[in-house]
């Protein structure tokens, strides 16, 4: 009957909310599908969210120790926190950019720019547009340029 | 850039070029490139110059304070003109190659 006491769902809550998280930007986020809304990741907040509550139902059981009791709270609220924090930051802080009125937009001329690559040679915007590409048959002028600022290592 | 990297045989034939900006120096750039595989260019503007101009400056964002770009990407014609931009508004949110290769189709 030993092994029955093991409240393995507190446990096991604790531990999916903390793997949930973790699992969005180091998995999710890999695929358009799953990145675009985490959806999977709530799936797994919510059956973690399930074990947490039948967790803490036994543990607050009657015949159990005050030991048991204090442990599961402890889990439950660090899930808690951890659910929090993700949900905050995924939906809402994820959402904190500056909005970039002065971009250019559709119709109008694209800056001219000059950066280094990664030999660390200058590379214009026109060099970029006018250079051909080296493709599997031919190398052909571009039609286009796609430029992709991402936010960077810094 | 991942899905770039995934679908850049079919940028090709689009005759799109695909550029990844970011304030990143040519070495941080290098040593992704190799780590992540990644062949297209990856172009480095520490001092926001480029990131400036396209008024996409996200101040204070990056490690120690520095200014960092926020996500956009721009598709742009071989006269210089954007034909197709793409300013999100979620960071998890991005352009999908599909939607860039649709509005490459309008392109001479």
């Amino acid at each position: 009957m030993k092994a029955l006491r093991f409240n393995w769902q507190i446990w096991a809550g604790f531990l999916l909310s903390f793997a949930a998280s973790l699992s969005y930007p180091l998995i999710f986020v890999n695929w358009p599908v799953t990145r675009d809304f985490p959806w999977v990741t709530l799936i797994l907040y919510v059956i973690a969210a399930v074990l947490l509550l039948v967790g803490v139902r036994r543990a607050f059981a009657p015949g159990r120790s005050r030991k048991a009791k204090i442990a599961a709270s402890i889990l439950a609220t660090l899930s808690v926190v951890i659910i929090g924090l993700f949900l905050f930051s995924i939906l809402i802080m994820a959402r904190w950019l500056p909005a970039s009125h002065g971009a250019p937009q559709v119709g109008q001329k694209a800056p001219d720019f000059s950066l280094a690559d990664t030999n660390g040679q200058s590379v214009s915007l026109s060099q970029l547009l006018s250079s051909p590409i080296n493709g599997p048959q031919k190398s052909s002028t571009p039609k286009g340029v796609l430029l992709v600022f991402y936010r960077g290592y810094w | 850039m991942r899905s770039i990297e995934q679908n850049l045989d079919k940028f090709r034939q689009a005759g799109i070029r695909p550029v990844a900006i970011s304030v990143d120096s040519p070495d941080v750039n290098r040593g992704m490139l190799e780590q992540a595989g990644y062949t297209f260019t990856f172009l480095s503007d520490p001092n926001t110059d480029a990131i400036r101009r396209y008024d996409l400056v996200h101040a204070g964002q990056g490690i120690d304070g520095h200014d960092v770009s926020r996500p956009a990407e721009f598709l742009i014609d071989s006269s210089g003109t954007v034909r197709w931009a793409n300013l999100t508004e979620n960071y998890w949110v991005r352009a999908r190659p599909e939607q860039v290769l649709e509005a490459a189709k309008a392109l001479q």
